[in-house]
């Protein structure tokens, strides 16, 4: 079965991608970039199999023991680096080698022709890889160090058409947004060593991921390592970490920018990596979190919030990759919310339903994309007489995100709604009431932007695509000067002919193949991985994965009873939840169907300043770029230091100089040169040493 | 390794020296001497290098390794000697101090003005830098110290641009000021009737009489005049002032020298002899050492952000890092027995790790502007598609610089906010909202600079030629290697600290 040398092969393979690739293929084989898709292709196909077999032993209970190497040893700091296997690894390892493998199918048709070819897949492997050592991770610095390079991969990836300026903003507006979340992380790093000592005399590591767990439980000796005030801080310092990367208010204003990488790196960002950590982060240390009731309260309420929050934004944008981001930030709200409120298992789920279809709607967003040559909603429409897979595989995707039976989504929803409204003693019950009622709502809202979506895409006349866009802009179409001119608006790999509107066609068999997969995994993953009312479906006991997840967590706990119920199916949430979302598709339906062909004018601009708040997201960017970094930080302090640096402190460098400078001027004009002058002052001060000398002896 | 010959540091020493006179005497033309200078240097580092692996970090280990030593002077009890040797604090300094000599000599290939002299210079530079790294007896710590002034301030003021002769004479009053004030300690230590020694071995043994004696000043009053010259070349706010406009005129090969090894003059002086002589005045005043840690940390980090000017931007960074030297320092400040070795191993190792990334980051800079022929951020961007390699060296070095993962800078900041965190939580805090703001300035100057579309402009510019490009990979791999696998530094400077890491703990 598994051994450890096979599961550091799942995190080795797409480092040794990225090795071979910005080593070799790039210097020197870059005439042939092909190679390096196959091989991080190749490399994943491999770790996904491995992936598979270690989660067939994780469900088994065939885990081996795995050694801690050790990695850096000072003073009492030990950290050791090994692998950690629950049924939350184990899953988690499926997801992300699955999605990244699909995903890189597809970027050989959307980045074909791309000059980056080889650069792009590098990165690729090496976010791949990040994301899959943080899941392994035995030790929380060994944790944080493949946290942080998530995050410069993103950076890479988001960045990666480096010559538009948008895009170089936008990687550096998401590096800097999550670091400011990791901070909280590392706090909650230094913090553990400060209690190092007791760690040790409980034979504890305080960076061992499982020491960590046990020293939230009590002691036979008495109190927890961790507890009280100081547990609720390092607690909420990891949950800093964790709001950061999953975009959570108000870390949230990176993650829409970052729609400026390419499409498929999105479609990656949206479903297994960067957000979906934050999510696994605080699952992570579940058992700290539970030992907090305060801590559990705030991750519910923020969860809730930003589910809400993020709705109504993705109600108005027009850029499709923008809705989707604004439902990806709203649906990792949905599942703190369900950690904040106990429902662990329900929460875990969804990240795993949730990252078939939020790739495969990415996905879609990119084949769009290929063949209308922008993202702007309001110059599409009518697609689905030219792209019928497309417009199939959207609506898959969309109804799962809406929670519409029995497509993957609605299963996971419905396991949170119920998780929620039955919470337990674990936070107050406004809480529980006013998380339940934001996530509610945000079911109407998704179910309204969702709808809105497909028919602005796919419905209606066509409206012209990019050719028209620009021409509006009054932009002339770009003659591709050079290979970077080229991709004026969105990719080079927009081979002229692609663009214009006269050529509107289905994506290549090589992009839609990985989309037809996620659609499957879209339609089938929420009822075979969790059968309900059935013992078993396909040798699937019933309730499988929520059960797994649940065991995990109950192991992490040590044996202690989580008390926290795995929810049941309810027939009533789901036929009110049903309701709900019929609700808001039934509004969307009459809003937007139906409108003259010509017709650019969002029905929602009649809601006036509201629609003009929610276009402008709130204000929040305008409040941290301008107000904030810009006016407050950059201007008022930044510049105040820099003046008193520049006049204060080195002005008083310079007086000091200047002082010195011209109190040197009136001895120096004692040195007249002149022999005369210098006798008699040598005869006068010889004269008084010794006047002196008489008197004072 | 067992390659080690008696007289090594001695040779590691002075053979920068002679290449220096033989630079002048030889170098008939500048091809000459820029070859003969560069074969120095690479032998310089070989040494270095059988310095660094032959030291013997093994428990019952010596502590001073590989010592040369002869009695210059000695009066009835007054003793002065030429004493060099390394410990595990000093040998990976001596390491780094060749490396970095190495790329600045390749650094300043294209220099074509009086090129012999500059390479004399430069080359005697790195004897001072290697003498201050490894003598064992104070007056002749003082002497190197001192001997280092010169061929710096000749650099700067000859081959530098802007307000060059300011710049290069403000270095010289600061750091004299602080040697000053280095001298009148050195003195009343050895005026001391009860110890009137130079000899740092002694001095830094445990129980050396200098705790007891009766000294002609006192303790604390040492520990302060030590400090200041200390502080100044580190530099440490608000005696920082030199830094930027040294770094803005030297040229590249000072920058290089000036970031990645004059400042660690400053720190190593810090753990050596204020850490090492008096271990009980830097717990006592641990809390004014945080203060100007966190403060240099902060304060230099929000400076940088407004700068305009690559050079002085990578120097005000400097400030903000070397404040990290400082915070770790300040990790003694916890009970007897309590103490970890993470803080000081932490400072130790930033001294190295800053030494290759802002050595990085200069020549980055340096290639930039010698081609460009502006280091004005606003008129920069775009050099990404133009200048591949440059670009990599820049971003490896400034995400290192940032604290990424994987990459050096990382480990020594963690090991110092590790220990620090144990002594003062809240001040230790606050300076690790310094990596935000060093995320901020190190991704605002790669933005500005490297991406963004390529300019008209620079369309004619190459990437770094193969002299060139050296220096950049050596210090990348050293930086990569560091990041990946610390324990080959840290296994030394834990050998290097343990002494004192011993004597705080009481015993």
């Amino acid at each position: 079965m598994v051994s450890e040398p096979l599961v550091w092969a799942i995190l080795l393979l797409p480092v040794l991608s990225f090795l071979i690739i910005s080593l070799v293929i790039r210097p020197f084989l870059n005439r042939i970039p092909a190679l390096s898709g196959w091989l991080l292709i190749g490399c994943l196909l491999a770790a996904l199999a491995l992936s598979l077999m270690t989660l067939w032993a994780a469900a088994g209970h065939h885990v081996p023991e795995f050694r801690q190497h050790a990695w850096l040893s000072v003073g009492s700091a030990t950290i050791a680096f090994g692998l950690l296997v629950d049924p939350l690894t184990a899953v988690m390892l499926v997801v992300v080698t699955a999605v990244s493998l699909l995903v890189q199918v597809y970027s050989q048709g959307y980045m074909k022709g791309d000059p980056s070819y080889s650069r792009y897949y590098a990165y690729m492997s090496l976010f791949t890889a990040a994301m899959l050592g943080l899941l392994l991770a035995s030790n929380i610095v060994q944790l944080y160090m493949f946290w942080e390079l998530v995050g410069l991969a993103s950076y890479l990836l988001i960045g990666f058409w480096h010559h538009r300026p948008a895009a170089a903003a936008a990687a550096k507006k998401a590096f800097i947004m999550t670091r400011i979340g990791d901070v909280g992380f590392l706090i909650a790093i230094l913090y553990l060593f400060f209690q190092s000592d007791k760690f040790a005399a409980a034979g504890l590591n305080a960076f061992h991921i499982p020491d960590i767990w046990q020293a939230a439980q009590p002691l036979a000796a008495g109190g927890a390592i961790l507890g009280g005030a100081a547990l609720t801080w390092v607690v909420l310092g990891i949950f800093a970490g964790a709001a950061g990367k999953s975009a959570q208010f108000p870390l949230h204003a990176w993650l829409p920018d970052a729609m400026e990488g390419p499409t498929p790196v999105s479609a990656l960002i949206h479903a297994a990596t960067m957000v979906a950590a934050g999510v696994f982060l605080v699952a992570r240390f579940y058992p700290l979190f539970l030992a907090s009731s305060a801590a559990l309260t705030v991750v519910a309420l923020i969860g809730a919030f930003t589910a809400f929050l993020a709705a109504t934004m993705g109600l108005v944008m027009n850029d499709i990759k923008r809705v989707l981001a604004y439902s990806t930030v709203s649906q990792l709200g949905y599942m703190m919310a369900a950690l904040g409120m106990g429902a662990y298992s329900a929460a875990l789920f969804h990240l795993f339903t949730h990252a078939f279809f939020k790739a495969l709607l990415f996905l879609a967003a990119g084949s769009v994309n290929h063949a209308v040559d922008t993202f702007n909603m309001t110059y599409m429409g009518g697609l689905r007489r030219h792209m019928p897979w497309t417009y199939v595989l959207t609506i898959i995707g969309g109804l799962s995100l809406v929670g519409i039976i029995p497509l993957a989504g609605f299963w996971s929803k419905d396991e949170i709604l119920s998780g929620v409204w039955g919470s337990s003693e674990l936070v107050a019950p406004w809480v529980g009431r006013l998380t339940f009622l934001l996530l509610a709502v945000s079911v109407l809202l998704t179910a309204f932007y969702t709808l809105r979506l497909v028919i602005l895409t796919f419905h209606g006349q066509f409206r012209g695509g990019g050719e028209k866009e620009r021409e509006e802009a009054g932009v002339v179409a770009p003659a591709p000067v050079s290979a970077h001119a080229a991709d004026s608006h969105h990719s080079a790999a927009q081979p002229a002919g692609h663009g214009g509107g006269h050529h509107l066609a289905e994506s290549p068999m090589v992009m839609l193949l990985p989309m037809l997969v996620l659609g499957v995994g879209t339609v089938a993953a929420g009822y075979v991985a969790n059968p309900q009312w059935v013992h078993s479906l396909l040798g699937i006991p019933g309730h499988w994965i929520t059960e797994f997840f649940h065991l995990g967590l109950e192991e992490a706990l040590s044996g202690r009873e989580a008390h926290l119920a795995v929810p049941e199916f309810s027939l009533g949430m789901a036929a009110a939840s049903t309701l709900i979302a019929l609700a808001g598709l039934a509004l969307a339906a009459a809003l937007y169907r139906g409108r003259g062909a010509e017709t650019r004018k969002d029905p929602l601009e009649r809601g006036g300043p509201v629609y003009v708040l929610l276009n402008r997201r709130y204000l929040v960017d305008v409040l941290y770029e301008n107000v904030l970094t810009g006016r407050v930080f950059y201007r008022a302090v930044a510049g105040a230091l820099d003046w008193l640096d520049r006049n204060l402190v080195d002005g008083l460098v310079n007086l000091t100089g200047l002082v010195f400078r011209n109190a040197g001027r009136p001895l120096g004009l004692l040195q007249t040169g002149q022999v005369q002058f210098y006798a008699v002052a040598l005869t006068l001060g010889s004269l008084l040493v010794l006047l002196g000398y008489l008197v004072l002896r | 390794m067992g390659l080690e010959f008696p007289g090594l540091l001695t040779a590691t020493v002075f053979l920068p020296a002679a290449g220096a006179l033989a630079v002048l005497a030889l170098g008939r033309n500048d091809r000459t001497a820029r070859l003969l200078a560069a074969l120095v240097a690479l032998a310089d580092l070989a040494l270095a290098v059988l310095v660094f692996a032959g030291f013997d970090r093994g428990d019952g280990a010596a502590r001073f390794q590989m010592v040369d030593r002869f009695t210059w002077f000695s009066a009835q009890t007054l003793e002065a000697s030429y004493i060099l040797g390394v410990d595990g604090l000093s040998a990976p300094l001596v390491l780094l101090t060749g490396l970095l000599g190495l790329c600045a000599v390749l650094a300043s290939w294209h220099i074509t003005l009086r090129v012999r002299e500059h390479y004399m210079w430069l080359l005697l530079l790195q004897t001072a830098v290697m003498g201050v790294f490894t003598s064992l007896d104070l007056l002749l710590f003082f002497l190197f110290w001192e001997v280092e002034l010169l061929p710096m301030y000749m650099l700067i003021a000859t081959w530098g641009g802007g307000r060059r002769q300011y710049s290069a004479m403000k270095f010289l009053v600061f750091t004299i000021l602080g040697s000053a004030f280095m001298l009148v300690a050195i003195v009343a230590i050895f005026v001391s009737p009860d110890v009137g020694t130079f000899d740092m071995t002694r001095l830094l043994a445990p129980g050396s009489g200098l705790s007891q004696a009766a000294l002609a000043l006192p303790l604390s009053a040492l520990f302060w005049l030590f400090f200041l010259a200390f502080a100044i070349k580190l530099p440490t706010w608000p005696l920082h002032t030199w830094l930027p406009d040294a770094h803005t005129d030297a040229p590249t090969a000072g920058s290089v020298m000036l970031a990645g090894v004059l400042l660690k003059m400053g720190g190593y002086g810090l753990l050596r002899i204020n850490l090492g002589m008096f271990p009980d005045q830097t717990r006592q005043f641990a809390w004014i050492l945080i203060a100007l840690g966190v403060i240099s940390v902060l304060y230099g980090a929000v400076v940088t952000l407004r700068q305009t000017d690559l050079k002085r931007l990578v120097a005000y960074s400097s400030v903000s890092h070397m404040g990290l030297v400082l915070v770790g320092v300040a990790s003694v400040n916890v009970a007897q027995g309590q103490l970890t070795a993470a803080g000081l191993n932490g400072a130790a190792m930033q001294l190295f790790t800053h030494g290759t990334v802002t050595g990085l980051l200069f020549l980055a800079v340096g290639l930039i502007y010698d081609k460009a022929h502006t280091r004005y951020i606003p008129d920069l961007g775009g050099l990404a598609g133009r200048m591949p390699l440059v670009t990599i060296a820049f971003l490896v070095a400034g995400l290192a610089s940032l604290g990424l993962p994987g990459l050096s800078g990382f480990v020594s900041e963690l090991l110092v906010f590790l220990g620090a965190f144990r002594a003062f939580p809240w001040a230790t805090a606050l300076a690790v909202l310094g990596i935000i703001l060093a995320a901020g300035y190190v991704l605002w100057m790669a933005e500005r600079t490297l991406f963004g579309p390529g300019r008209e402009r620079f369309a004619h510019l190459t990437d770094a030629s193969a002299v060139e490009a050296i220096p950049l990979v050596l210090l990348m791999a050293s930086i990569l290697a560091v990041g990946l696998y610390p324990a080959m530094l840290t296994g030394v400077f834990q050998a290097g600290l343990a002494p004192v890491v011993a004597a705080l703990n009481g015993g």
